[in-house]
């Protein structure tokens, strides 16, 4: 440190210690290495040889839930059974399954419950329609309730009756008087 | 004027009921809540009620004397149960003294899949706490597991005479579960009639 030395109530051996810019610079660059060491939870897995086959096994796996740690596909899932689901998914590939049948694979042992695009049927009519019917009965209680309140403009607009042009006109006067 | 005053004169009743409206609206979001809370999400209904048990043939556990488990001992036309089970799995600690009650009484045959399970850990597991199993089935790499629909161990099937799974219990059976769920089942199924799961 160079220069006078500023005032300060702190004893010496409680400064802070302070960092060189490229100090901080080793600091950052130790903290995105450690961030580097986190791998994805697929890290473990074999991959299929063929790198097209691996590819639609991979889009396949964020299509699936995962029955452990529910609401993550199990892509991302740590779950062991997440990962031997992945082995399945690959394993049904590699045997030539289309897509569907590899759906339809777990589909059977594990129910619609597996993918996380259900799909339309008679128990699940109320989950894709249930949106759009709350919103049209939203949208007409909007329109009834708009109606109403311009009819009531409606009213407030019509011709003065006699009385109350006579009210206005003296309260108008009385104002001007102010 | 008096068109005017007609209006609202119309309203009181109306108005009564829209007053009602966040009322009957809280209701029924609190309907909605009482049923959704209660519901247990981790249990995940069986796709394969009411369907034949899945194709498979283990081995018997390394060591441990009777054979292994097979598809064609579920369909001899005895009423039996499938119980799913690790020694690494905490919860079957819990529902394993009913097993060993159950075996003891001899109401019902209980087979055991051991799901993704060392063999020296599952016989130790079973020396230690007893062995409950008429039958036990090795799935070593959980894969028979998987065609059972098999997610969280311990899970117990129902397994009617002609091979059908017609229940399914999810997590350690507890006395009720058994008196309230799994004996019924089986009553059912042995008198041919259908069972409420």
């Amino acid at each position: 440190m160079s220069g006078p030395r500023p005032l300060s109530t702190c004893t010496p051996g409680l400064r802070a210690p302070r960092f060189a810019r490229g100090d901080a610079l080793v600091l950052i660059a130790v903290i995105f290495a450690a961030l580097l060491l986190g791998f994805p939870a697929f890290a473990l897995d074999k991959p299929l040889d063929d790198p097209a086959l691996e590819a639609r096994a991979i889009e396949l796996n964020k299509e699936l839930r995962c029955l452990v740690c529910q609401n993550q596909a199990i892509s991302e899932s740590n779950a062991p059974l997440a990962a031997d689901l992945r082995q399945v998914v690959r394993d049904r590939i590699a045997a030539g399954d289309s897509d569907q049948q590899v759906m339809n694979y777990l589909v059977e042992r594990y129910g619609d419950w597996v993918l996380l695009d259900p799909p339309f049927k008679l128990n699940t009519w109320a989950l894709w329609l249930g949106p759009a019917l709350l919103l049209v009965i939203g949208g007409v209680g909007v329109r009834v309730w708009v109606r109403r309140q311009s009819g009531r403009n409606d009213t407030a607009q019509t011709a003065l009756s006699a009385d109350e042009q006579a009210r206005l006109t003296r309260l108008l006067e009385q104002d001007g008087q102010r | 004027m008096t068109e005017q005053v007609e209006k609202p004169a119309a309203a009181p009743g109306r108005k009564w009921l829209f007053a009602l409206l966040p009322l009957a609206v809280v209701v029924v979001i609190a309907l909605f809540l009482y049923r959704g809370l209660s519901l247990e999400p981790r249990t995940i209904p069986s796709a394969l009620i009411n369907k034949p048990v899945p194709t498979f043939d283990l081995p018997p556990i390394d060591g441990r004397a009777q054979p292994g488990l097979a598809s064609t001992d579920l369909n001899a036309g005895e009423v039996s149960l499938v119980n799913v089970f690790a020694s690494w799995c905490v919860a079957c600690r819990v529902e394993h003294p009913l097993l060993m009650e159950m075996a003891e009484a001899g109401e019902v045959p209980v087979h055991g899949l051991n799901y993704k399970d060392e063999p020296g850990a599952a016989l130790g597991w079973l020396r230690r706490f007893g062995d409950p199993y008429a039958r036990v089935g090795s799935d070593r790499d959980g894969r028979v597991g998987i065609d059972w629909g098999v997610y969280g161990v311990p899970e117990t099937f129902v397994i009617s005479g002609d091979g059908q799974i017609v229940c399914k219990h999810i997590g350690p059976i507890m006395p009720h579960d058994l008196d309230n769920k799994i004996m019924p089942a089986v009553e059912a199924a042995r008198a041919g009639r259908p069972v409420a799961c």
